[in-house]
């Protein structure tokens, strides 16, 4: 995984609720079996109105995406992350995300922020005044930055640990070999194998 | 203090507890399907890592497979080529695979139960957020990112943040008519798709007592359409009589074993949950949803909502956006509202009661002129037993189409899908924008409220239907 420290750029306000997975990246992209290329597939319903947010100009290469609440709910695609990641999104905000999707972001590096709704708000106003301003996702500092506009985050200590010196979740794993092996061990008879062991 | 559910088949599973880390949480069944599972096999190659658990580990065929020619080549060259890279992952590694035309083959979360692998008290994971379904069983089981799909395969194990727990009281006796599938829709509306965040739930009161193995799956399938991590029922003397004789279910002495570890797997008296919502049985009624998240939902009796009714702002705005998408205007009555399209599956009502519901509802009538019913069958031994029961015969008679199994429209990866504007009423689990296909419209139904709406074009319950009608014996 890629490690996430701090990073700066422009927002695209998404002034959406409930943005589920099928329309960050619908179904028919799932059929690929890589983990990139999803670029185009991302919100690929809504980007076929001229007027959807991600088409206009000034939104261009902008990389942090401050969306609605309830963001990623639905399926489980971690194609979603990708996608998001594919175009060039590298943080995300809003008031509350789904369990799953927020646990695919955060092993991938992409940094989800969950701010108050007021500070959405702010941010979107922003941002809607001004394309060209540039917000700051610092997760060193734990802090959202923008023109007026600071805002602390919460991500409990050992998600950031990982997130910071992008560590791999299965070699950390496997340093608890010994844990797992004795669990293996006393684990009872009844319980069901899929094949004869 | 007492325990929950939850935290009872929780603390069992934990492999190793540290201070300011995630536990480590074994898994007993990881359940695999084309879709989720390329990715993370090709993880496991970068690293030269074995699958840890070959025993704990099944996959199958279902979010691709076409419905119709099954032996014949699967026409579209990305689903075959991501069918045959589950094949050649599943031989490679050394997975247990019941492919396409396999009698094993359907809905990973119908075959799982079937099979008797899901367990009370067990860890279950799939890369689906309908994994949610097994904890019908007094299961633990949740869906998963293909990141963890990886995770689980090389390690057996999952790092994880306990979830709060959530009660999900339903007293007193549904009124006829009223199913497992009204039953959640009612819970979603109620606590909204958002309620269930950070919250693994469990379901449990007279009403959820008296209902079946299949009934709790549908459920706990949904769970994760109110944003819960999981859904759970306490297992019982229905769980333990679903389970005996199943293929993989424990016998002689394990099965004794295994019954008096299950008996504790309740809720202590004394046990604290972190929220609770009660809700009335008695007061439910057949249930629709109007709009593109799972929480829009609304009694069939009852009319479209006014965006302007509601007091929040992104609900308010939510609640327009979806009108428009779905092409309906405030204050018409949803028994109103005609469909093209009705789709009898899925891993929520793709299981032999739900098509046994449906069929008793079509049996001697005929599907309305212009309207479209595909009935899918959630796995092979579905659809086996549907046929000795004589149920397809039902289906075809009354003008519907009889599929081979897998997940089909529910959300249109294979060629079954809504064109653009086309409305169904659906007993799957998404009502989003574009789910069942580009455009597409879909009100979430239970299977007899999809087998009347088919008959009269319009969402109706099966109350509506008074034409006279001679059944040929199904029950």
């Amino acid at each position: 995984m890629e490690a996430f420290t701090t990073h700066t750029g422009r927002a695209v306000p998404l002034r959406r609720s409930n943005v589920d997975t099928d329309q960050i990246i619908p179904a028919h992209w799932l059929k690929k079996v890589t983990r990139d290329g999803f670029e185009d597939g991302l919100f690929e319903a809504w980007r076929k109105d001229e007027n959807f947010v991600l088409n206009r100009p000034e939104c261009e290469g902008a990389s942090v995406l401050v969306a609605g609440p309830d963001f990623g709910t639905g399926s489980s695609r971690e194609h979603a992350v990708w996608a998001l990641q594919n175009y060039g999104f590298k943080a995300v905000v809003s008031s509350r995300f789904a369990d799953i999707f927020r646990g695919n972001s955060l092993k991938n590096g992409l940094l989800t922020v969950v701010l108050e709704q007021k500070v959405v708000d702010a941010l979107w106003e922003l941002t809607e005044a001004d394309p060209t301003v540039e917000v700051t996702v610092d997760l060193q500092a734990r802090q959202v930055r923008a023109e007026g506009i600071t805002a602390d985050f919460e991500l409990d200590e050992n998600a950031r640990w990982r997130l910071l010196n992008g560590l791999d979740d299965i070699s950390l794993t496997l340093q608890n070999e010994a844990d797992i092996a004795a669990y293996e061990a006393a684990r009872p008879a009844f319980k069901p194998r899929t094949i004869a062991a | 203090m007492g325990r929950t559910l939850a935290e009872k088949v929780w603390d069992d599973h934990v492999v190793r507890r540290a201070e300011g880390e995630p536990d480590l949480l074994f898994i007993d069944l990881h359940l695999l399907h084309e879709v989720t599972s390329p990715q993370a096999f090709d993880g496991l190659r970068q690293a030269g890592r074995p699958v840890r658990r070959l025993d704990l580990t099944i996959a199958t065929e279902d979010h691709n497979t076409p419905t119709l020619d099954i032996d014949k080549p699967i026409a579209d060259p990305v689903s075959r080529a991501q069918l045959e890279t589950l094949r050649k992952n599943c031989a490679d590694f050394g997975v247990r695979l019941h492919p396409l035309g396999d009698v094993e083959q359907g809905v990973v979360h119908v075959v799982g139960p079937q099979l008797g692998l899901t367990q009370p008290g067990t860890t279950v994971v799939c890369g689906d957020s309908h994994t949610s379904t097994h904890g019908a069983f007094g299961a633990l089981a949740f869906g998963i990112g293909t990141s963890q799909v990886e995770h689980v395969l090389a390690t057996q194990t999952l790092p994880l943040a306990r979830p709060k727990t959530m009660a999900i009281t339903v007293e007193g006796e549904l009124p006829d008519e009223v199913t497992a599938k009204d039953l959640i829709l009612a819970i979603i509306a109620r606590i909204g798709t958002g309620g269930g965040q950070g919250y693994i739930l469990e379901y449990r009161g007279s009403a959820i007592e008296k209902l079946s193995m299949e009934a709790r799956m549908t459920i706990c399938n949904m769970s994760i359409e109110a944003g819960a991590r999981a859904g759970m029922i306490a297992p019982d003397a229905t769980t333990f009589d679903y389970l005996k004789g199943r293929d993989h279910a424990p016998e002689g002495e394990d099965w004794d074993a295994a019954v008096a570890y299950w008996k504790t797997l309740r809720s202590d008296d004394d046990a604290v949950f972190d929220a609770e919502v009660v809700i009335d049985a008695t007061e439910l009624a057949p249930f629709v949803t109007w709009g593109t998240n799972p929480g829009q939902g609304a009694p069939l009796s009852a009319n479209v909502p006014d965006p302007a009714s509601y007091e929040d702002a992104s609900e308010r705005h939510a609640a327009e956006k979806a009108l428009e998408y779905m092409g309906l205007t405030a204050g018409q009555p949803l028994r109103d509202i005609n469909v093209d399209t009705v789709f009898v599956g899925s891993c929520t009502n793709g299981r032999i009661e739900d098509l046994r519901n449906a069929a008793s509802i079509l049996d001697g009538r005929k599907v309305a002129n212009g309207v479209r019913m595909l009935v899918v069958p959630g796995s092979v031994r579905v659809a086996l037993q549907a046929v000795s029961e004589g149920l397809d015969k039902v289906f075809t008679e009354a003008g519907a189409e009889w599929r081979h199994a897998g997940c089909s429209m529910c959300l249109g990866m294979n060629p079954d899908q809504l064109a653009p504007g086309e409305r169904s009423a659906s007993t799957s689990n998404r009502n989003f924008e574009g789910r069942q296909g580009k455009g597409g419209r879909t009100h979430l139904v239970s299977p007899q409220v999809a087998a009347a709406t088919a008959v009269l074009g319009h969402l109706a319950s099966p109350a509506d239907l008074s034409d006279a009608r001679t059944p040929a014996g199904v029950r």
